[in-house]
């Protein structure tokens, strides 16, 4: 399971509308299961079918997160025209096993948000709760 | 002139079990070079996750000195002092 507080969840969806037409992408920091603190990350692929996190602002969110006493416990990105389920791309990216990967898919009009572990190439979904 | 100070490498989640579940580690060396060198001597089963079978960085991760993305610097060449912070991150992207 994720939790993610509801201003983390919020800031997450409107990263990812305002990132539109492209992907948007970014970090979550937090314990655990438990997401604190969401860093939206510029998309340097800039594109509507990849995403790619800018190197330096990750490193600047890591030293964040690290700073608050929290660590990266998950990504997340836009899927802009289809269901929120990772793709080949994002299972070949050698993914971290205790990390969350998270989908918000902008297909429909109101936004859908998925979380899954990959472990070895397995994707399992887990269930996401937004939590005050 | 080489010199060989110890340099604090910071390792990331997904790298720790193959650096002895360490968050931070010292490592010698005057270049990035020889300090993932040493590094890949005291920790093997970190070899081929930072440097590739061709000497060159990974694509899968992103390494630093101090603030600087290495690949704009001079890569593995890039000389480190024993006051630099070396950080590995992993390089995210997906599709």
């Amino acid at each position: 399971m994720l939790r993610l507080r509801r201003d983390v969840y919020l800031r997450m969806i409107g990263d990812c509308f305002d990132g539109l037409p492209n992907e948007a992408c970014g970090l979550i920091a937090g314990r655990g299961s438990d997401g604190h603190v969401a860093y939206p990350i510029t998309n340097v692929a800039a594109s509507s079918r990849i995403y790619e996190l800018d190197p330096k602002q990750h490193l600047r969110a890591d030293r964040d997160a690290e700073d608050r006493g929290l660590e990266i416990i998950g990504v997340y990105h836009s899927h802009t025209h289809t269901v929120g389920y990772p793709s080949p791309t994002d299972v070949q990216q050698a993914p971290d096993p205790g990390w969350h990967y998270i989908l918000v898919s902008l297909a429909d009009e109101a936004p859908t948000v998925r979380s899954y572990r990959i472990v070895d190439g397995n994707i399992t979904e887990e269930p996401v709760v937004v939590a005050n | 002139m080489s010199t060989s100070v110890p340099v604090q490498v910071r390792i990331p989640t997904i790298l720790r079990p193959d650096a002895g579940g360490q968050a931070v580690v010292e490592a010698n060396g005057a270049t990035l070079g020889e300090l993932f060198a040493d590094l890949v001597g005291r920790f093997p089963a970190l070899k081929d996750k930072v440097i590739t079978e061709d000497g060159q960085l990974h694509k899968f991760v992103n390494v630093y000195v101090n603030d600087d993305d290495v690949r704009y610097l001079d890569k593995l060449d890039t000389k480190v002092a024993e006051t630099d912070t070396v950080s590995i991150l992993p390089a995210v992207a997906g599709g």
